[in-house]
């Protein structure tokens, strides 16, 4: 069974680009566009892991982990937030907020690939 | 997926970088017109942010560290660390505009460098640094330095999981587990999670057993050893699994960490696991605010243009083929009654909705084009040392995208003559009682079945004693002629007439206005001017909401059947042979409500042969230029109107005098649009006898 990954982000380019990386790694991919799109599509599917951007309209990366964190139901759900900060600040927002853990980008396909397979188990 | 995915990838990252690039100027300009809505600057922030993000994918480092310095004062602003008055607006919009210039060249795959944006790297850094001049305090994100990395340099961290299982006699050796994490937390940032999952029930429980666990997650710029020695003294009394996170950073410092073989590194398998935190307080209340924004987000998706325009081709082939269809079942003598006419009849209304479904999906707003004038308003502001201020009305209004792609230089005219001859130099305002800053205001409408957008300045108004003179002056009208103030203005659009004393390098481009309205009427639009003096003038386009239909009158002559533009014809007549007068052997001019009108007879234009009706027994059809000129089109007879789909000569065979284009009829016979403005213009030429006259039925 093919692990599925929930990309949310906003720029088409990253998701595009997350996609073909993703499913050239086998992977069964959703994507959202903002963080409210991606508790959209959490009420339907339960990816195996989160890849979340920060910057994003309507509900950005944080306030996504949070309310992802607050369902009882995808508390446990790991969440890997991809996004070009190296702010040490947003980073600890992050963390305060919930997320399994951080990737700056650009990144590396097959690291972002082999980070997902680690925190997915 | 075709061959390349990354090229795809890459086309969409750069018309992405439009559409953010649109965000970013579009949002500076309501921060430099005082909105301080924190949308607004997050909006600026994130279109910057997503373009450095994709750079990134693409390796265009130049882009990267020039988005992210802009970023950077950005955030700056965001974080109201930095306010946003006028210097640092200039800074930004300047910034925004070099930004596009990277992102245009990339795309052209022309190499980008720093160099190309170093002067504004430095007044970002200089920003920058007086601010942390003026802040003793060191600011939370530090000024990036010239060449600024994506991520900022130091020792590289590295992350490590560590699992911690205490035996019975590390607690017996008066070991204590705080203690041990204390001292890990001393290497670095730790997180520490207690796993007690082994725990039994209270009546099972040994004191002097151990049941806990415990999960950390330090990161570190120490080495494994540094780790190791913290357990130095507990070594063998507890189980210490321990590995790196070889590349994948929990929380570090951003940097890629080398890959380093870690001690113990039991990947799989539970431990390896990330703790999942627990769950934040209650971010009930960010998220009901944050979700009342979202129920205005439109629905869209995204489709490559070429499908929509082969969807337009294709609608088009089926409106000729109802049209043949319908004339087909005309031909079989079937009632308008039966069954099939009556279906067909649906079809055709069908048909025409699709059409009109089909021509909405390519409509853009004019937004795109206006984007790119205040760029244009900044330069030529700069130039001419004017103060101007744009301000745009009508944004959303949309016009089919063929139309769009041509109206950026018309546009980009009638703007630089409104701030180069339109508006006063400041002196001159103050002088007249004016406030300094002039100000140009561009509107786009819809106004009966077409696109208005109108140029409009608050200055001198057309010098019009001025623009007589030089049209005498260059033989473009007779001294004594009378011309109304409306047909004085419009002789701007004259060829060979220029108003500017001297030529300067903004308007002076070799382009007159004449230009420009040969190439607006050349897409049946017009341009025209109203002035009003000291207060203004307003330059009016009005072009076709598309260029794939045409409303048209099927006439035919000499046997060829003929498309004219139903725009063009004002009205049709049957000419009396008594108000027909003859200028000279192949000239004549019909007598019309007091004035005279040239007549063509089109056969004759087109040299479709010998045409032998005589003028009295043809219809006459009074047609209008988009230069304003009126003439009268004589042709055997009127078959009606209809809707047709326009396909280009040019593309297809050549470029042919009079014709503008060529359809295809319901019978599927070609049929050729006559282009009227080539044909009238034509009267005026041999008519040049009588300028005079003709000159003043221009307007």
């Amino acid at each position: 069974m093919a692990l599925t990954v929930l990309t949310v982000d906003d720029s088409r380019t990253m998701r595009d680009m997350l996609k073909h990386s993703l499913v050239a790694a086998g992977f069964r991919v959703l994507q959202a566009e903002d963080g409210l799109d991606g508790l959209e599509v959490l009420k339907t599917e339960k990816p195996d892991v989160v890849v979340t951007d920060i910057n994003m309209p309507r509900l950005d990366g944080f306030g996504f982990i949070e309310a992802v964190r607050s369902d009882a139901e995808r508390r446990t759900m790991p969440v890997l937030v991809l996004t070009t900060e190296a702010d040490p600040d947003k980073k600890s927002r992050a963390k305060a907020a919930g997320a399994t853990g951080w990737i700056v980008k650009p990144f590396d396909p097959v690291k972002l690939v082999d980070a997902i397979r680690r925190v997915a188990a | 997926m075709a061959a390349d995915p990354m090229a795809e990838i890459r086309e969409v990252f750069f018309q992405e970088c439009e559409e953010q690039l649109g965000e970013l100027e579009s949002g500076l300009l309501q921060m430099e017109n005082g909105s301080k809505d924190a949308e607004t600057v997050n909006a600026v922030f994130r279109a910057v942010h997503s373009i450095k993000g994709g750079a990134g994918i693409f390796a265009l480092d130049a882009l990267v560290r020039f988005a992210h310095v802009f970023e950077t004062t950005l955030d700056a602003i965001r974080g109201g660390r930095l306010a946003a008055d006028p210097p640092i607006m200039a800074l930004l919009l300047r910034a925004a505009d070099a930004l596009m210039d990277l992102v245009r060249a990339a795309r052209q795959g022309e190499p980008i460098s720093d160099t190309q944006t170093q002067d504004l790297v430095a007044e970002f850094n200089a920003l920058a640094a007086g601010k942390a001049a003026a802040h003793a305090k060191a600011e939370a994100k530090p000024a990036a330095p010239p060449p600024p990395p994506p991520a900022p340099s130091g020792p590289p961290k590295r992350s490590w999981v560590i699992r911690l299982t205490p035996k019975p006699p590390l607690y017996a050796k008066a070991n204590e587990t705080a203690l041990l994490l204390r001292e890990l937390s001393l290497l670095g940032e730790i997180e520490v999670e207690v796993d007690a999952s082994g725990l039994p029930d209270l009546a099972d429980i040994d004191p002097e057993a151990t049941y806990l666990s415990w999960n950390i997650v330090l990161s570190t710029d120490k080495d494994s050893a540094a780790i190791r020695g913290v357990f130095d003294f507990v070594e063998d009394d507890c189980d210490i699994e321990m590995f790196e996170q070889p590349d994948f950073s929990f929380f570090d410092g951003g940097s890629e960490p080398e890959a380093e073989a870690a001690p113990a590194a039991p990947a799989g398998g539970t431990e390896s696991n990330a703790p999942a935190p627990p769950a934040a307080p209650n971010p009930v209340e960010t998220m009901a605010a944050q979700a009342e924004n979202a129920s205005s987000v439109s629905q869209t998706i995204r489709v490559d243009l070429d499908r929509v325009d082969r969807m337009i081709d294709l609608v088009g082939e089926l409106v000729i083929t109802e049209a043949m269809l319908s004339q087909r079942v005309l031909e079989a003598g079937l009632a308008r009654t039966s069954a099939v006419a009556m279906a067909l009849e649906e079809l055709e209304a069908l048909t025409r909705e699709i059409q009109d479904s089909v021509m909405a999906i390519r409509a853009q707003p004019v937004r795109a084009v206006f984007q790119r004038m205040p760029r244009l308003v900044r330069e030529l502001a700069a130039h001419t040392g004017k103060q101007v201020r744009l301000v745009t009305e009508g944004e959303s209004t949309e016009v089919d995208k063929t139309v769009i792609e041509r109206i950026a230089d018309p546009l980009t005219h009638m703007i630089r003559n409104a701030i180069d001859h339109g508006l006063e130099s400041t002196e001159k305002r103050l002088a007249a009682g004016k406030s300094p800053e002039g100000q140009v205001r561009l509107t786009a409408l819809h106004r009966s079945g077409r696109i208005v957008i109108e140029v409009a300045d608050d200055g001198a108004g057309i010098n019009r004693a001025r623009v007589k003179q030089k049209a005498i002056e260059n033989g473009l009208i007779n001294p004594d002629a009378q011309l109304t103030d409306d047909e004085t203005d419009n002789l701007i659009f004259l060829p060979g007439f220029s108003t500017a004393s001297e030529i300067s390098d903004i308007s002076g481009r070799g382009v007159g206005m004449d230009v420009v309205r040969r190439s607006v009427q050349a897409m049946g639009g017009r341009i025209s001017i109203t002035s009003r003096p000291g207060l203004g003038s307003t330059f009016t386009l009005s072009l076709p909401l598309t260029l794939a239909v045409l409303d048209g009158m099927v006439v035919k002559t000499s046997d060829q059947t003929l498309i004219v533009p139903l725009a063009a014809v004002l009205e049709t007549l049957r000419p009396n042979m008594s108000d027909i007068h003859p200028l000279d052997n192949r000239t004549s001019v019909l007598a019309l409500r007091g004035g005279y009108v040239p007549m063509v007879d089109v056969a004759e234009a087109l040299e479709f042969g010998n045409h032998t009706t005589p003028p009295d027994q043809c219809v006459a059809l009074l047609v209008e230029s988009e230069g304003g000129n009126r003439a009268i089109l004589l042709v055997d007879e009127i078959q009606g109107q209809r809707q047709v789909v326009i396909k280009s000569i040019e593309a297809n065979y050549r470029a042919v005098y009079g014709i503008a284009a060529a359809t295809v009829m319901g019978d599927g016979h070609v049929a050729l649009i006559l282009d009227v403005d080539t044909i009238v213009s034509a009267t005026r030429d041999s008519g040049r006898t009588d300028f005079n006259r003709s000159i003043s039925q221009v307007f």
